[in-house]
This record gives C-alpha cells, sequence and structure tokens, in this order.
C-alpha cells in the first residue's frame, strides 16, 4: 500500500522505493461566486520511482486538473505538491520553467509535435531548449527503442500518427525527467497503435525506472499500470493494483454509479 | 451574415485595430498634405487679401511674367498725382514694397527661410484706411530713422517702442528707432517673414526708389463700383503699369504662391501614395492570414447554408468597416501629422505664412475614398479565396484552402509580371525618344509591377534566403534562434508578403541612397571644379540672396583682389523659361569656366548686348558663336543677344543658367538685382588674416556670411545631403507601416500557434527564449525585406544611373549607406517583435495546451 501522506513519505524514504511526486490534500476551484466550480476537493497521493500511475475517471472528475497540478502547469487552491522534495507551489516562472526541462515529460493527446523539425530534432527539444548536448547514445537509444531509426530526419506531417506519438515519447524520456506525464496519450490512435504505445511506455517504466503518471478513459490502457487511482467529483474514490481490463471496467461502473 | 461580419471583427480588436494602422498612416499623410498646403496657401492669401482689402483698385508695375508682388522697379510717382485727379477716386495711397532684414542684437538676422523679410514704404498722411497694416501700438513713422515693426517679432525678440533696431535693405544696414508695432491683420503666422515699415521717402531712399512707386492703392467714391473705377482711372494711366480691382490683385499674388505650393503638394502626396501602397500589402496580408485561420469557421458557416456570395460579402464589409474607421482616424492624424511635415519644410528653410488651420472639404473626402478604396482592393483577392473553403472543411481537421488559381500558374505569372516590370523600366529609362512625362509614368509602372512582381517571385525565395539570414540568429539566439529560422520559413507565402512590405520602404531608400551618392559625386566633382575664389559671400539664410552694394564694401576692404559676383532671373525665350546669369569681368578669376568656344576674356567683352551660353543648351537650340538670341525680361523688355561664347557646364550643375550676360545688360532688363554669389579673393590667398579683414570690412552686412571656399564647397554639399535626408524622413513612414505589418503578422502567428507554444512552454521553454523566438522570427522576416528591397533598389538605381549617365550620375554602391539599412532593419524587427514576444511569452500554459 503506497497510499501515505507526503511527510510519512519523505521520513520513510530510506526504506521503501523513493517518493518521487507527492500531493497533499490539494484542491483546485475554477472561477469564483456562484459559477465557481471544484476541480479538485482534496486529493492525497505519493508516487515512487518507477511506478507507472494511471488515473481513470468520468469525464469532468478533475484527472487532467489533478496531472496539471503535479507537473507544475497550474496552482493548487489549497494544499501542497512536491517533485522529489522540491515544493513546486513556491516556484516561479524561471523555476517551474528549469523543473520542467529537467524533472517532467509529458506526452499529449494530440503530440504536439513541432512541424518545422525532423523526428530527431523533436526528440531532442528539450535537451536544446535547455541549451544541453545530451547524452548521444542515450538519444541514439531512444529513437531505436521506439522504432525511428529509419524515420529520424522525417517531418512530422511524413510521420502516421502512431509514429508521431512515438517521437512524442521518446521527447519526454530524453531529459531521464524524475516523471513523465501523459494525458490519454492513446486517445487519438487505433487499438493496435494504441497498444504498441502502451508498450513503449511500460518499457520505459520497466528498463528505465521512469516514474510515470497517466491520464486515461481506455482500460486496456490501466491494465498495463501498476495502480490505477478513479477520481470522482474532484476526488479519489478508489484504488487498483495491477488488474485487468475487465476488472478495470467494473471498477469504473462502480465508481461512476456513486 | 452582416452580423456575422460585424461580431468577428469585434471580435478581433487587436488584429482589426493593427490592420488599421497600415491605412491610418497612408491616410494621414494624405491628409496631412491637403491640411498642410491648404493652411499655408489660405495663409498667402490672407496675408493678400487683407493687403487689397479695402482697395477698389490697385496700380502696380506690368511685369512680363512672374514675381508679381515686389514687381519690376516701382512706376513714376507721378501716376498717383494723376489718379488722384480722377473724380471718382476718393482717396489714393502711394507705397513701396520691398524686403528688409531685420538684424537682431547678436547681430543675426530675424526670422528665416525662404520666406520674405516685407519692407513697406507709407505715407503717413495717407489715408489710412488704405494701409494693409494695423498699427496695434504707437504710430506709423513719420521722418527718417524711424521704422514700425511686426508686433510678433517685437514680442519674440523682445523689441518695444523706443528700442533701435538695425535693418538691413541694399546698402550698408542701419539703424532705427521703432516708433509702432504694426500686424498684418487675420494672418495668423507669417512664417519666417519679418515686417518693416518706413515712412514713404525714407523707403524710396532706402530702397533706391526715388521718385518711385510699387503700389497705389485706391478707393473709389461712395456709389461707385470697381468696375466703372477702373475705367475711369485706365485713361489716365501709362502702358507701363497694370491697373487691377484689389481682389484681382490679391487673387494674382496668391495664384504665384500657390503654384510653388502645388510642387510640395505633389512631392509629399507621392510619398503618403507610397505609404499607401505598402499599406495594401499589409491588409492584403493580415486578411490572408486571418481567413486562413478562420477556414473552420467559413465552412461551418457553408454547411449552415451561407453561399459563396454571402461570404464575399461578409469579408469585404469587415474591410469596408476597418478601411472606413481607418480612414477617419487617419484623416484626423492628418491634422498632427501637418504641424510634423511644417516642421520638417522649416527645417531645409521653407517657413510660410499660414492662417488658422484648413481642414477643407476636399481633405475629407479624397482621404477617406483614398483610404476606403485601398482597403477594399487590398481585400479582394483575400475575400476571394474566402469563397473557396468548401463546406468539408469544417469537418475535417486542419483542412487547408485550395490553391488558387494564381498559386497554381504562380512563377508563370510572377515571371510574366517581372518581365513586363522589367520592360517597362527600361523604355522608361534606357530608350530613347520619349517624353519626361511618359517616362516618369513607365518608371513609376515598372515600379510598382516590380514590388508585385518580386512579392509573388518572394514565396519560392524565403527558404534559401531565410536559411541564409536566419544564421546569426542561429547563432546569437541559440536554439530560440534555430527554431525562429524555422518557424520563418514554415508559410513562406506568409513571410514573403509580410517581408514584401518593407522591401518596398526599403527599396525607395536605396534607391534615394544610390543615386544620392551618384549624384553627390558628381555634384561634389563639380563644386570643386568650379569654385576657386578664395572666399564666397552667401546670404545667412540658405536661398536668400545679398544686395550688389556688398560688392562696393567688399572692393573697399584692403588686400582684396578681386571681386565677381554672380546674379541670377529669369526670363523667356519664345516661350520657354530660360534662367539668366548675370556675370562680372572677371568671373573667369572666381569660377573655372571649361569654355568649348571663346575663353576667359568673353566675359570681358560681354558689353551690353554678348551672352555666352551652356553647350547643351546651345546644340538644343543650334545656336553658334554670333547667333542671335531674343530674350523677354520680367519688366517686359527685350534684350538682343549675341552668342560670344560657349561653355561646357560641369554634370553635376552650377550656379549658372543656361545664359550668361553682363551686370550692364542684366541691370536693363531685370528687376532688383541681387547677388547669389559674390566671390572674393585675397592678396595672400585664404588665411586668418584675410577672413578677418572681411569680415571687418562687411560689418555693414551683417546678413552676410564670408566663407572660404572650402567652406562654401563643404555648405553646397550639405545642403544636398539635407535634401537627401528629407527624403529618407518620408520614406521612413512607409518603413513604420510595413512594421506595423509584421507587428500583425507576428500577432497573428503567436495566435495560430498557442498551442503550439503551450507545449514549448510544457517541455521546457522559458519565457525568454519564447520572447527570443519571436524576436528573432521578426528579424529575420524583417531582413528578408531589407534583402530584397536593398537587391530592387539596386536593380532600380543601376537602371535609373544608366538613364542618366550622360547626365553625370555615376552608379556606385553606398556600401556604408547599405549596411545602415540592414542595421535599420533589424532594428524594425525588434521593435515589431516587442507586443507580439510579450503576447507570447505571457500565454497561459494551460490555456495554450487546452486550446483548439
Ligand atoms: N479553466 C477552467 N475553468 C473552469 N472550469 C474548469 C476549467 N478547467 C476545468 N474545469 C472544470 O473542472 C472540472 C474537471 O475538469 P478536468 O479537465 O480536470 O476533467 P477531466 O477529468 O480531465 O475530464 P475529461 O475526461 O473530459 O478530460 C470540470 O468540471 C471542468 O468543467
Ligand atoms: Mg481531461
Amino acid at each position: 500500500m503506497h497510499f501515505s501522506t507526503a511527510a510519512q513519505a519523505v521520513d520513510v524514504q530510506d526504506e521503501q522505493p523513493r517518493v518521487r511526486v507527492a500531493a497533499r490534500d490539494i484542491t483546485r476551484r475554477y472561477g469564483s461566486g456562484e459559477n465557481a466550480v471544484d476541480a479538485l476537493r482534496g486529493v492525497s497521493l505519493s508516487i515512487v520511482e518507477g511506478e507507472l500511475v494511471a488515473v481513470m475517471g468520468p469525464s469532468g472528475s478533475g484527472k487532467s486538473t489533478l496531472m496539471h497540478l503535479l507537473a507544475g502547469l497550474d496552482t493548487p487552491t489549497g494544499g501542497e505538491i512536491w517533485i522529489d522534495s522540491t515544493q513546486i507551489g513556491a516556484l516561479g516562472d524561471s523555476a517551474l520553467t528549469e523543473l520542467r526541462r529537467r524533472h517532467v515529460g509529458f506526452i499529449f493527446q494530440f503530440f504536439n509535435l513541432l512541424p518545422m523539425l525532423t523526428a530527431e530534432e523533436n526528440i531532442r527539444l528539450s535537451l536544446d531548449l535547455a541549451g544541453e548536448r545530451g547524452d548521444h547514445d542515450w538519444v541514439e537509444e531512444l529513437i531505436t527503442r521506439v522504432g525511428l531509426g529509419d524515420r529520424r530526419r522525417h517531418r512530422p506531417a511524413e510521420l502516421s500518427g502512431g509514429q508521431q506519438q512515438r517521437v512524442a515519447v521518446a521527447r519526454a524520456l530524453v531529459s531521464r525527467p524524475t516523471v513523465v506525464f501523459a494525458d490519454e496519450p492513446t486517445g487519438n490512435l487505433d487499438s493496435k497503435t494504441s497498444a504498441e504505445i502502451l508498450e513503449l511506455l511500460r518499457q520505459a517504466v520497466d528498463e528505465y525506472g521512469q516514474t510515470t503518471v497517466m491520464v486515461t478513459h481506455d482500460p486496456t490502457a490501466a491494465a498495463i499500470a501498476d495502480r490505477i487511482l478513479f477520481l470522482a467529483d474532484g476526488q479519489i474514490v478508489k484504488q487498483l493494483g495491477r488488474s485487468t481490463a475487465a476488472d478495470v471496467i467494473a471498477a469504473l461502473e462502480e465508481v461512476s454509479r456513486s | 451574415m452582416m452580423r456575422v461580419a460585424l461580431k468577428g471583427l469585434a471580435g478581433r480588436k487587436l488584429r482589426s485595430g493593427l490592420t488599421a494602422v497600415a491605412i491610418i498612416l497612408g491616410v494621414a499623410m494624405v491628409s496631412g498634405t491637403y491640411i498642410l498646403t491648404d493652411t499655408i496657401e489660405n495663409g498667402f492669401g490672407a496675408v493678400a487679401t487683407q493687403a487689397y482689402k479695402s482697395s477698389d483698385a490697385v496700380i502696380s508695375p506690368k511685369t512680363g511674367f512672374g514675381d508679381e508682388q515686389t514687381g519690376a522697379g516701382g512706376f513714376p510717382a507721378a501716376v498717383l498725382d494723376g489718379v488722384r485727379r480722377v473724380p471718382a477716386v476718393r482717396a489714393a495711397a502711394g507705397s513701396i514694397v520691398d524686403e528688409a532684414r531685420l538684424i537682431d542684437r547678436g547681430g543675426d538676422v530675424l526670422g528665416g527661410g525662404s520666406a520674405p523679410p516685407l519692407a513697406f514704404g507709407i505715407d503717413p498722411r495717407g489715408d489710412e484706411s488704405l494701409t494693409p497694416l494695423q498699427v496695434t501700438d504707437g504710430e506709423l513713422p513719420a521722418r527718417s530713422g524711424e521704422i514700425a515693426i511686426g508686433k510678433a517679432t517685437a514680442q519674440d525678440e523682445g523689441y518695444a517702442i523706443g528700442d533701435t533696431i538695425e535693418v538691413a535693405t541694399s546698402g550698408p544696414s542701419r539703424n532705427f528707432r521703432i516708433v509702432g508695432l504694426a500686424e498684418l491683420g487675420g494672418v495668423g503666422s507669417l512664417g519666417g517673414s519679418t515686417i518693416a515699415v518706413f515712412e514713404l521717402r525714407t523707403a524710396q531712399s532706402l530702397f533706391d526708389k526715388q521718385g518711385k512707386l510699387d503700389l497705389v492703392r485706391v478707393a473709389g467714391d461712395d456709389g461707385v463700383t470697381p468696375g466703372e473705377l477702373l475705367s475711369a482711372m485706365s485713361a489716365q494711366l501709362p502702358p507701363t503699369v497694370q491697373l487691377r480691382t484689389g481682389e484681382a490683385q490679391a487673387a494674382a499674388e496668391t495664384d504665384e504662391s500657390s503654384e510653388n505650393l502645388e510642387l510640395v503638394n505633389y512631392f509629399l502626396l507621392a510619398f503618403g501614395a507610397i505609404a499607401l501602397f505598402v499599406g495594401s500589402f499589409v491588409i492584403a496580408n493580415t486578411l490572408s492570414i486571418t481567413i486562413a485561420q478562420r477556414t473552420r469557421e467559413l465552412a461551418t458557416l457553408r454547411t449552415l447554408g451561407a453561399s459563396r456570395r454571402q461570404v464575399l460579402i461578409s469579408i469585404v464589409v469587415e474591410s469596408l468597416v476597418v478601411g472606413l474607421l481607418a480612414s477617419i482616424a487617419g484623416l484626423l492624424l492628418g491634422l498632427g501629422l501637418a504641424q510634423g511635415l511644417n516642421a520638417l519644410l522649416v527645417g531645409v528653410g521653407i517657413d510660410l505664412p499660414s492662417s488658422g488651420t484648413v481642414f477643407a472639404t476636399r481633405t475629407v473626402i479624397v482621404s477617406l475614398l483614398v483610404g476606403v478604396i485601398i482597403t477594399l482592393l487590398a481585400s479582394i483577392r483575400p475575400a476571394v479565396r474566402a469563397t473557396r473553403v468548401p463546406p468539408i472543411a469544417a469537418v475535417r481537421d486542419g483542412a487547408v484552402l485550395p490553391p488558387s488559381r494564381l498559386e497554381r500558374h504562380g512563377p508563370a505569372t510572377a515571371l510574366l509580371v517581372l518581365a513586363l516590370a522589367v520592360a517597362a523600366l527600361l523604355l522608361g529609362t534606357v530608350a530613347g525618344g520619349l517624353a519626361t512625362g511618359s517616362r516618369l509614368l513607365l518608371c513609376g509602372v515598372g515600379a510598382i509591377l516590380l514590388f508585385v512582381g518580386i512579392a509573388l517571385v518572394a514565396p519560392r525565395v524565403v527558404k534559401p534566403l531565410a536559411s541564409v539570414l536566419g544564421w546569426p540568429a542561429t547563432r546569437i539566439g541559440g536554439f530560440a534562434g534555430r527554431l525562429a529560422r524555422a518557424n520563418s520559413t514554415r508559410n513562406p507565402s506568409r513571410t514573403a508578403s509580410t517581408a514584401a512590405a518593407l522591401m518596398i520602404g526599403l527599396t525607395l531608400v536605396t534607391f534615394v541612397a544610390i543615386l544620392g551618392q551618384g549624384l553627390r559625386g558628381t555634384f561634389v566633382d563639380s563644386v570643386d571644379e568650379l569654385f576657386v575664389a578664395d572666399y564666397a559671400l552667401t546670404a545667412e539664410s540658405g536661398f536668400a540672396a545679398l544686395p550688389p552694394e556688398i560688392e562696393q564694401a567688399a572692393a573697399a576692404t584692403p588686400g582684396v583682389q578681386l571681386v565677381s559676383a554672380v546674379r541670377s532671373g529669369s526670363a523667356k525665350l519664345g516661350a520657354e523659361d530660360v534662367d539668366v546669369s548675370a556675370v562680372d569681368r572677371r568671373i573667369g578669376d572666381a569660377m573655372q569656366i571649361d569654355w568649348h568656344r571663346g575663353s576667359d576674356a568673353v566675359a570681358a567683352q560681354l558689353g551690353r548686348d554678348g551672352a555666352f551660353v551652356t553647350h547643351d543648351w546651345a546644340q538644343e537650340h543650334d545656336l553658334s558663336v554670333g547667333s542671335p538670341l531674343q530674350i523677354a525680361t520680367p519688366t517686359g523688355k527685350t534684350l538682343r543677344l549675341t552668342v560670344r561664347g560657349i561653355w561646357r557646364e560641369p554634370k553635376g550643375g552650377s550656379p549658372f543658367g543656361e545664359l550668361a550676360i553682363s551686370h550692364a545688360a542684366f541691370a536693363d532688363g531685370f528687376p532688383r538685382p541681387r547677388n547669389d554669389l559674390t566671390f572674393v579673393n585675397m592678396d595672400g590667398g585664404v588665411s586668418a588674416a584675410s577672413s578677418a579683414a572681411l569680415e571687418r570690412g562687411l560689418d555693414g552686412f551683417p546678413h552676410a556670411k564670408v566663407q572660404t571656399g572650402e567652406e562654401f564647397k563643404d555648405a553646397q554639399v550639405a545642403q544636398f545631403a539635407q535634401m537627401l535626408n528629407v527624403l529618407y524622413v518620408l520614406l521612413a513612414l512607409s518603413v513604420i507601416v510595413s512594421l506595423f505589418g509584421i507587428v500583425n503578422t507576428l500577432v497573428l502567428t503567436v495566435f495560430e500557434r498557442t498551442r503550439e507554444l503551450g507545449m514549448l512552454r510544457a517541455v521546457g521553454m522559458s519565457r525568454r527564449q519564447v520572447r527570443r523566438m519571436i524576436r528573432h522570427e521578426s528579424i529575420i522576416t524583417a531582413l528578408l525585406g531589407a534583402t530584397l528591397g536593398i537587391l530592387a533598389g539596386v536593380l532600380l538605381a543601376a537602371l535609373v544611373s544608366q538613364a542618366l549617365a550622360d547626365e553625370g550620375v555615376a552608379f556606385a554602391i553606398p556600401y556604408g549607406s547599405l549596411v545602415a539599412f540592414l542595421v535599420a532593419a533589424v532594428i524594425v524587427g525588434l521593435l515589431a517583435a516587442i507586443l507580439p514576444a510579450r503576447r507570447a511569452a505571457r500565454l497561459n500554459v494551460l490555456r495554450a495546451l487546452q486550446y483548439e
């Protein structure tokens, strides 16, 4: 059971796997007054190194909001968030930029590649932004791993959706971030291509120990996760360990009923 | 559909606003020009109207042509007595009208520029209603030694009644006691003009017009119409004078000034036209981008049943509204710009009178029409493209517009346009046998075609050019710079048309710089070649001349070897204008004349009927030594001359007219001789001692400037440079318009790339890097425009220099200036990027990611 408060997580760091991402009692309210929407109503969690966590829940339950907060793209209305031992609520824009460069990787539903850059250039993007040469072998390995060795000079427009998302996966991994966030990474792909991308994500966790948080609607996707968090109405209402797609579907139904 | 158009407009305020700027500036230039010239014209009109307000009739000397106001040296004062005897005449007053410079306590001339320093000689016993002046303080001078000066001058310079003031007329300057302050009522500002009023007899002797008058103002008896008055008087008058009603006289004097103003008007309007042309590029480009971005929206409208016509109309209405609002704003901005333009004119020594800002209906109509029409024309192509958006684009993600017909035949069209452009330019410049008017027209059409042609070709050269021009960005801007370079070639036609707007301005600037350099070269050569005298005496203010009396003063200075003066006037040979110079016997010692026929001795032997002419003019008129010539002079006389020599004028021009005659012959036919240039040679040449001696000798002429030969040459060249600077300032307007074009494109691009910018920020791009990226993209675009512009400018200048080679215009590339233009382009890019870069950096990352 990894469900613990951040304070405990820091304390027990030595005996247990290292906590990479932690949140304590975070809330997020959009708007104010009558129109206020409470997207998150007190979420606490901790994610340890090498863990692949899936976040599921009905539409509007606050999945994306949670991920944006964890990644430092947005600031919570209340509560605290740590990435490694940095409390990110206190960071200014340049520190957050730095954090995103080195500690966070992103995979988007719509790939979001730069159309004028080649596959390889897109993969190197965060290194280049940081003005780093990067580890050449690592970049090579990633390119091979995601199966784009022969496509490295192609531009996004010349790649299929699946290939584009592979580029995005490699781009997220290139800086060996503390944690990779993926918001519906397979939401825009067919089932065969989805499977390939999920395979890649799982391999990254297994082989490189890449801590990963993935928001998904797809029970098959959730089935690759070590742990599945179910959100409903801005709160974590259920957790599962490794599960089959069927278990996930059942859990989802239960969650949406309540 | 109309509502959709207007709602869309309101929803895109920033974009519409920036588009509007392109029109606002051009229209402001048009309206500012009209306002300025109307105001000045009104000022002239007010001066003239005021001068003859109470006169029923005015007698002035009959002139051959031109030079209305100051007449031709007056007419016998006896005319006045004759007029007074006419029964219908109630009162008549004679006056002198001339020029007198007021000198301040520091020895500097008051007023300035080319505006005349007005002097009046008025009979204090004359009928007061016949005076053009209103005495505000004190009284009119009644004795010699007394003066009344303009009230404005007195206030500005701190003179009061009882003070003495130095006045320079034709002879050495003298002191006068101020007894009154006067003004020309109804005139707002006299510009650089000053007023000096003397007692009539004093004026007559001051201006060497003893027993003469320049003007007689006449008031008729009550009940006598001006027409009756005129016919009653005409029998009394000698044929050397001219009789007009007061109104007609005012109109005649105003007309003369208006002609010159018209030139200023056209000159300035040309720059308004250029700015508007550039503006049309900006508008067309902005609209195209907006329409590309609205593809989905337009397609949705089509699926909902909007017809092509409706789509077209909605876009056209949108531009119409923007065009109209922008034109109104430009019209009003013109009020301010008129002041700026006036300051520019004053800066180059054209300080003209004005009277209450004139905002004519014509100004309003022309400005609005021009603004709206240009906007509409510019919107046609984008609007037609918008109609091609297929309804299916509503459901297809990332649908692109089908290529337009023009695009499909792009290369062919571009080449055709370019070929036409070059053909027109060649015809206009190199080909012979065409009138100057059609040559200019061909050049103008050629230049416009050239711009359009280059704009059409440009998308194809954006990639290679940007990779070269973007190289510094990748060095300086790091990764952000590299992204910027990549971004600049993402949509080549967009980058190309943005750059094209800047290109136009830079083409013209380059053209002016190269031609200017070429002209300057020949000009400097000519100046160097011509002027060999030790010293030159000129008037303190640029365009003015000195009285001939300065020659005696100079000659009387110890150590002076030679004084030689050049005077000039305008005459007519048949219907043709001819510039006439007057030289003295030893001009050959002051100026180096390259004789084709004859020698320096010719100048000494001109007598009253000799002339020497330029080689070109001699050929044109089939003249050789011994040929007879007849010219009509402004005083209405005919001078019969014989060609005694022919000389080759240097290619860069000279202060000489086509025809040169002796001072004696000049005095026969031209009123009020004035020295444009007075040369002096001293024993021992140029030295501090010589300079000091000359200064001392010319103490009585405080408005005269003593320059050494070198100083004189430098001053001539400086004047030339100043004219170039005026052109640069005026062309800067079109560069500013294109700057807004870049801002516009960038803002639209940032908007379009919102999601992408969000991703970049999410994966670790800092705000600074975002700003840097936009900035470099902007600079690359600006450099693209500059490069194309400089190339086109060099091409144009090469053609035109070729055409003018006979005039001695050399083609030389001013590398320094071109580098300066590139630097200026970088600055334009930097400025243009400020707003878009800030917007891009401020993007909310989350919102950007969620944005669709
Ligand atoms: N910028 C915002 N302003 C106001 N309300 C917002 C905003 N963003 C999200 N919300 C609201 O917060 C709640 C949670 O939204 P969130 O995007 O986190 O849901 P989600 O679980 O990711 O849904 P989906 O599965 O549809 O992506 C929703 O009710 C949504 O309407
Ligand atoms: Mg979501």
